[in-house]
């Protein structure tokens, strides 16, 4: 993952213990209400007076150099009042830094946020403009001339890898080779990874299969553009609300795109209208700030649907390569695999997470994993929920589903032969700790679905999800009132809407006082202490190891003030059921004192109460998930509808359960959306045809049937309640059950994504003209 | 932009006919404000057709019926009687966009778009669908089927306007379907459609049908060769057979982001025989 | 070109404005009006989250004109609660967990409230098809459905 984790990082024990609120699902959810009436602010609602609007001038080009731009006929469009070239922003060195699960350069960040030397891919930014309306910014942008030299490009991961093709960066050499190479490469990097030794796994392996499979990058779809609305105030200081999941990191990468100290910016992190990954970067914001400086008006920039698509980031696309051997009662002896993520126009895709999670649930002795990070003339990618993660999953799963059925054995059987457990051993370093693998595996062999009778052109397919909760800097605040409520701010961004109530549950239940005693509130830049992006998984874990930390620091200095108030020592004072107590009877015969008492004699014995937590989470308990899905496939068409969904997660412990399992639906829908119809289509000119809602298919409510759910419970052991992250998991086995679904309904193996229509009847008649032929050789 | 909003047809063709710049009818105005949206038209004159009378009629007139080309598609839909005599046409209307598109998309413009996938065209030409068409030089009618000729091209004069449809009475025992393929159960354009209408007569026989297809060529295709290969059959499987490589032969795509030429010409067949068996189902009920 | 001269009743208010002969409804409300509630994810009518009502018919409204509201009724999700009451669509998504981000909801309680409307006991399959036309990326629609349904039954009274 690029960082080895820290000796001083905070890990609390798991603590069994009966729970009065943490578990339940409240009622008043916090920020419900004002989604349901309109009144919940996103970034695109928020409004400064006398703002200026902005908007993007992009590359229609895959791949030019930029010879000149002149911004004179725009600058001087009565309206306009401020216009910004990559002139107005300074240059970056190399330097990296983490953004969420991915990892950023800032020479590329400037470069991706607007175009320097050349243009890499269609809605590269080249220019900006702020004027007094949205219709006199686009027409500015319409008087912008920029003089392009087009150049050749190259899309496709397997095209670009080739010694011939368009080099995008001639300062690229290849990393992880030696020597070092002396021709620069799309090929950015190389990663290796082993355990064991592969060679003698395949001599054991009684059973061999090696598949090779094709993946499009799929978008996050999230239904709120990017925007961002901002004010760089006459004193040099900056203010951003925008739609992020990171408000620190994007203060920290905004102060060093635009070289101002940090604390002169200010970030606040508004409303969002859904992420998944796609909201950890920077695009809009140093633009806005910029146009509002040399403006001198606050400045507002909505990027419109297509803008979204040409420029943010999607997955990468992939080649991956799958060799994996087992003997003939089951037993995986070695396990192989080559990965070629493609990162879009700057180098670092998700092949590092890739690479630890494509075997990761199995107790494997043999593995080399090896993975290519490629440049491509497409948009820089950014990360989709458990990033890198479906596509290996597609690889393995199938392969495993493959083997599975030549041994003769039942696909989850066979999962559970070579199930990863605790004290497995994994190829990247680390053993695993307690995990629930084989739980969500018994449960789903367990559940109702599988008892449903299948039709004709109908099967059932099934696969498995691993993914790691990050932890990271993360910091909160407990202030308790003096009516004995309690607030948390919180800066772990909440980007479902239900981490502010898993959180206010925590505290709640900490202090010992009901749920709606406990409000939350989200702190913007200046309020806290560093918070890292919501990713990974990390939201309501990290952010809820936060909350618990201050509101122990709280309960402990009203401890202390209760001490004072009775003249003994602290260490002779508890905290129970929401009271101060005497530690004993030896203690002194004093009256429990509630929040709401020791509130209100806080000043005198010291000050007001409140509590702290600035921590570094330890990266904490893995998550894994069992999905288990039917479909019917229309053999006249290709089309494949999903008949029945079920899906098994271990959550560690359920905060929330019902909206975890409203996370495990939307993440499963996603899955399903990227195994069926998901994909950026390109012309041969390397421009994107499909960017837009019509022709990017998403899943409509129609397309689905009821997910169900089950929660499994394997506590973590480093986290008090015992929480594990759970919002990648779902989407990473969906590709891969469907696929196996495909093939056990109509006999054929999809390798290449999506199982679009199209494809799935290609593979039906392939597969006609193939047993055909066959018939007719066994018949002579 | 300027922006009119003509109460009668004689107001409407004057302002089409006399605009020297770029100029749009404005019905629903579900595919013209996607257009500007995209900025693929810059327009001088909008011109909303929808406060003239004649456009916005559903009638019965003794058998046949005879609907505004600006009607909405759920004004279709709410109108129980003529749900009932052209269930395919509605089939097709059915299918445009979504319950919010519906609510002001109409088939005047689906058709008048021109997009050869069209989801309201391939069912009006299967009904012998006629379009009633006003202009500077008069009132014509001509068949639905030669009104778009090509993506976005329409045979329309300048300052004609379609401003209704006329489709024949029923012969009884007749029934009119439309399928389309599409990779999502809604939300989609067709990669294929294929609107049938056909006659029985009392013993079960074809005698009359009409096949078209959509988004198989640059517009709405009529195939004649596919309504023989149902004329004087049962259309039992042998009739299916024949219809199926009819409609399939018929295809001349392209390939595009929502559909190759193999894969079109495929499902053109197979959509063919199952709108079909619907067609015929309806026929005998 | 001079703006246009637009009166139109927003959840029953009657309201004048100025707008431009290509601004959307959509544009209007969120722009002209300071009206948020409706939102913008595509802007071509393919993501429903711009839905309002337009004399009681549901609709895009971002494949309006402004000035086509004009001397028309519209309904957006800010008329949906009655004062401190809210519809029990909009309780029945909250008590379902029928949203996560909330950026679809307002448009998707729209559409809903337009079915049963139209038809007060859907079937699940009904609900779903009515409802293609709005996106959401959160939930997966599961719950969404639910609290559509459990509306219905108790708005029937049952």
């Amino acid at each position: 993952m690029g960082r080895a984790p820290s000796p001083f990082a905070t890990k609390i024990p798991y603590e069994k213990k009966d729970l009065k609120i943490v578990g339940s699902n409240p009622t008043d959810r916090g920020d419900a209400v004002d989604k349901v009436t309109g009144r919940a602010r996103y970034a695109a609602d928020i409004t400064l007076p006398g703002q200026l609007i902005g908007r993007v001038l992009r590359s229609p080009h895959a791949r030019a150099n930029i010879l000149s731009i002149d911004m004179s006929a725009a600058e001087a469009l009565p309206g306009v009042k401020s216009v910004v070239t990559c002139d107005d922003f300074p240059d970056m060195a190399v330097e990296h830094a983490a953004s969420g699960e991915l990892m950023v350069n800032f020479r590329d960040v400037t470069r991706n946020m607007m175009a320097r030397e050349n243009v890499l891919y269609d809605g590269h930014p080249v220019a900006a403009v702020a004027a007094t309306s949205d219709a006199i910014a686009r027409a500015a942008l319409k008087l912008i001339k920029v003089e392009y030299e087009v150049l050749p490009h190259v899309i496709d991961v397997v095209e670009a890898m080739q010694p011939d093709a368009p080099v995008l960066h001639d300062d690229q050499f290849t990393k992880g080779v030696e020597p070092k190479p002396e021709k620069p490469s799309n090929i950015a990097a190389r990663l290796e990874s082993k355990l064991g030794d592969i060679e003698k796994g395949f001599a054991e392996a009684e059973i061999i299969i090696e598949r090779e499979f094709n993946t499009k990058p799929v978008h996050q779809g999230y239904i709120e553009p990017q925007a961002s609305v901002a004010n760089y105030t006459e004193g040099g200081l900056a203010e951003v609300w925008t739609g992020t999941q990171g408000h620190f990191v994007f203060r920290a990468q905004i102060a060093k795109l635009l070289q101002m100290d940090m604390s002169k910016v200010k970030v606040v992190p508004a409303e969002l209208g859904g992420g998944f990954g796609g909201k950890n970067n920077v695009y809009l914001e140093p633009l806005a700030i910029m146009l509002s400086k040399k403006g001198k008006r606050p400045v507002k920039m909505v990027m419109d649907r297509d803008e979204v698509f040409r420029a943010t980031g999607p997955t990468s696309g992939t080649n991956v390569k799958v060799k994996m051997g087992c003997t003939k009662d089951g037993r995986i002896t070695a396990a192989q695999a080559e990965l070629n993520y493609q990162s879009g126009a700057y180098a670092g895709s998700s092949l590092p997470l890739a690479t630890i999670t494509v075997f990761t649930r199995y107790d494997l002795e043999n593995v080399s994993v090896v993975g290519h990070d490629v440049t491509t003339n497409r948009p820089k990618v950014a990360a989709y929920r458990a990033p890198g993660a479906p596509m290996v999953a597609f690889g393995v799963e199938t392969v495993i589903d493959e083997m599975a059925r030549e041994c003769g054995m039942d696909p989850i059987d066979f999962r559970l032969k070579n199930a990863a457990k605790e004290g497995t051993q994994t190829h990247f370093g680390p053993k695993l700790g307690p995990i629930g693998y084989i739980q969500t595996l018994e449960r789903a062999q367990a559940n109702a679905h599988m008892k449903e009778k299948l039709g004709p052109n109908q099967g059932r397919g099934v696969a498995t999800g691993f993914w790691f909760t990050l932890g990271a800097e993360t910091s909160a605040t407990v202030n308790i009132g003096e009516d004995g409520t309690a607030t948390l701010i919180f800066g772990t961004v909440d980007v479902t809407g239900g981490s502010r109530s898993a959180f206010a549950m925590i505290v709640a239940e900490e202090l010992g006082i009901p749920f709606e005693k406990v409000r939350t509130m989200s702190g913007d830049t200046s309020a806290l202490g560093f918070n890292f992006m919501t990713a990974g998984s990390r939201g309501t874990a990290a952010g809820s190891m936060a909350a618990v930390t201050a509101t122990r620091k709280a309960i402990a200095r009203m401890c202390e003030i209760a001490a004072r108030k009775w003249e003994v020592e602290t260490d002779e004072v508890v905290w129970e059921d929401g009271h101060a107590r005497p530690a004993g009877a030896n203690v002194g015969d004093f009256a429990p004192m509630s929040v709401a008492e020791l509130a209100k004699e806080a000043s005198w014995f010291g000050g007001t109460i409140a509590g702290h937590a600035e921590i570094n989470v330890a990266q904490g308990g893995p998550g894994f998930g069992t999905h288990v899905v039917d479909v019917e496939v229309d053999r006249r068409t290709g089309a494949v509808k999903v008949l029945r969904y079920t899906l098994v997660q271990d959550a560690g412990k359920a905060i929330y359960p019902e909206f975890i399992e409203g996370q495990f639906q939307g993440g499963a829908v996603q899955g399903i959306g990227t195994a069926l119809n998901e994909e950026y289509i390109y012309n041969d000119k390397g421009v994107l045809e499909n960017a837009g809602f019509l022709d990017y298919r998403i899943p409509v409510a129609s397309d689905v049937p009821f997910i169900n759910t089950e929660i499994v419970e394997v506590p973590n052991p480093d986290h008090p309640y015992g929480v594990r992250g759970i919002g990648e998991v779902p989407i990473i086995p969906p590709l891969p059950a469907i696929a196996n679904a495909i093939f056990d309904a109509v006999g054929v193996r999809m390798r290449d994504h999506p199982m679009s229509p199209p494809k799935v009847l290609k593979a039906l008649k392939d597969q006609m003209i193939a047993d055909a032929s066959s018939q007719g050789t066994a018949a002579e | 932009m300027r922006y009119e909003a003509p109460e009668t047809l004689d107001a409407a063709v004057g302002l089409l006919a006399g605009e020297s710049g770029q100029v749009k009818v404005l019905a629903g105005g579900t595919d013209v404000l996607v257009q500007i949206h995209a900025d693929m038209i810059d327009l001088d004159l909008i011109v909303d057709i929808k406060k003239i009378p004649e456009m916005r009629e559903i009638v019965e007139e003794d058998g046949a019926w005879r609907f505004g080309a600006a009607v909405t598609g759920k004004e279709m839909m709410d109108n129980a009687a003529f749900n009932k005599a052209w269930p395919g046409v509605m089939d097709g209307v059915r299918l445009i966009g979504s319950v919010q598109v519906r609510g002001r998309a109409t088939v005047g413009g689906n058709l008048c778009n021109a997009s050869p996938a069209a989801d309201g065209v391939p069912p009006m030409i299967a009904a012998r669908a006629v379009a009633i068409i006003v202009g500077p030089n008069g009132r014509r009618e001509i068949p639905v089927e030669d009104v778009a000729i090509a993506p976005g091209k329409t045979s329309l004069e300048p300052g004609e306007i379609v401003v209704s449809f006329q489709l024949p009475k029923r012969a009884p025992n007749s029934g009119d379907a439309y399928l389309r393929f599409t990779p999502r159960t809604e939300m989609d354009i067709a990669v294929v459609g294929c609107g049938i209408n056909l006659t029985l007569d009392d013993k079960g026989i074809c005698t009359d049908a009409r096949v078209s297809l959509g988004a198989v060529a640059a517009r709405a295709l009529l195939v004649d060769e596919a309504a023989k290969a149902l004329i004087a059959t049962p259309v039992d499987a042998a009739a299916l057979e024949n219809l199926a490589a009819a409609a399939s032969a018929a295809c001349k795509p392209i390939d595009d982001k929502r559909g190759t030429i193999e894969y079109r010409t495929e499902v053109a067949g197979v959509l063919a025989q199952r709108a079909a068996a619907i067609a015929l189902e309806r026929a005998k009920s | 070109m001079a703006k246009q001269y637009v009166t139109t009743t927003v959840n029953g208010d009657l309201t004048e404005l100025l707008c431009d002969s290509t601004q959307t409804l959509l544009d209007v409300l969120r722009d002209e009006l300071g009206m948020t509630g409706t939102k913008e994810g595509c802007g071509t009518g393919d993501c429903g989250a711009c839905s309002v009502t337009l004399d009681g018919v549901l609709v895009c409204s971002c494949l309006v004109l402004g000035i086509e509201a004009n001397g028309k009724s519209v309904e957006t999700i800010e008329g949906m609660a009655k004062g401190e009451e809210l519809h029990p669509l909009q309780q029945k998504f909250i008590d379902h967990i029928a949203l996560q981000c909330g950026i679809c909801t307002p448009g998707l309680l729209i559409a809903a409230r337009s079915l049963l409307e139209e038809n007060s006991d859907p079937t699940e399959s009904e609900i779903r098809y009515w409802l293609a036309g709005n996106l959401c990326r959160c939930t997966g629609y599961h719950k969404i459905v639910e609290a559509v349904q459990a509306a219905a039954i108790e708005m029937r009274g049952n």
